[in-house]
């Protein structure tokens, strides 16, 4: 990763360099025109986060039943990126819901099971800091039951439809509007890689972290 | 009747449905919206980055801290 990372950056800043200008030349959707442009983004958040919320998962079982540190360390990453991405999707959805459907906040199924799910892994994080000796495996069944909620998250606006579009959006968009279509994806895209490097500075983070408890032992002993 | 709710539901498009151009009025209140998201977006991730370059730089400090204090009581 350590040779990747230079390479995946400089890619990662060109495509955030060309999205918000291809975002700017993209025709507008029919009904809701101009404020329709968060779309961008805010499908792209929501799909890096879930690439966090599935490491985190993942990561957060092979610790609880391996032990592996590296995986402790993956969990703890990208559980802090879940909750970054989900701010900015919450927000995002927020300023889009002001024009599209009148009002700032809607208590609406995926509106609100995603805000549940950004505070459990909110939850998460106050354990790792908060929760003293041990609180890495409380953190890692968080991270579990964090990551079995996302599926229910996503097929919500389809089981109560409420005022959020289903998820057949996506799916007739690129047969409706190919352009649009790419775009998202592009920006997915970018988002994913972004979520990849940011991943890897986190867990950086976390291997230091130990080395520096590691010298504090060394030196106690000496 | 049935057969003509039928061919108006059948009319009705399913999801986004590309239009270009828009009017004056419409742009006026959505693009703050839309600035203040992408705007809001660049200062999260600046402000993110910004803080696990921090944190990297303060576990460094300490580390060559702890190694100074080592090799000074060898």
């Amino acid at each position: 990763m350590k040779r990747l990372f230079v390479p995946l950056a400089v890619v990662a800043a060109a495509m955030f360099a060309a999205a918000p200008v291809a975002i700017a030349k993209a025709d507008y959707e029919s009904t809701m025109l101009l404020v329709q442009k968060i779309f961008y983004f805010h499908f792209a958040t929501w799909m890096a986060m879930t690439l966090a919320i599935a490491v985190c998962g993942v990561a957060s079982l092979v610790y609880l039943f391996r032990g592996s540190k590296l995986a402790d360390w993956y969990a703890v990453a990208s559980a802090e990126l879940v909750v970054v991405f989900g701010i900015f999707g919450l927000f995002s959805g927020s300023l889009w819901g002001r024009k599209a459907w009148g009002v700032w906040w809607q208590w609406d199924a995926r509106v609100t099971m995603a805000t549940m799910l950004v505070l459990v892994f909110l939850g998460y994080l106050m354990v790792r800091k908060y929760g003293g000796p041990g609180s890495e495996k409380l953190a890692a069944a968080m991270g579990i039951f964090g990551a079995a909620t996302a599926p229910f998250v996503y097929k919500s606006v389809d089981w109560w439809r409420t005022i959020h579009p289903q998820t057949t959006v996506m799916k007739t968009l690129g047969g409706n509007w190919p352009g649009a279509w790419y775009l998202v994806w592009f920006c997915t895209a970018s988002f994913l890689t972004l979520t990849v490097l940011m991943l890897a500075a986190r867990v950086r983070l976390e291997a230091m972290r130990h080395r520096l408890d590691e010298m504090y032992l060394a030196a106690e002993d000496s | 009747m049935l057969a003509l709710l039928v061919a108006v539901l059948q009319q009705i498009p399913e999801g986004f449905v590309r239009v270009t151009g828009v009017p004056q009025t419409e742009q006026i209140p959505a693009a703050p919206l839309v600035i203040a998201a992408y705007a809001f977006f660049l200062l999260l991730m600046v402000f993110y980055l910004w803080t696990i370059w921090r944190r990297i730089g303060k576990v460094e400090t300490e580390m060559h801290v702890l190694e100074r204090r080592q090799s000074e009581k060898r």
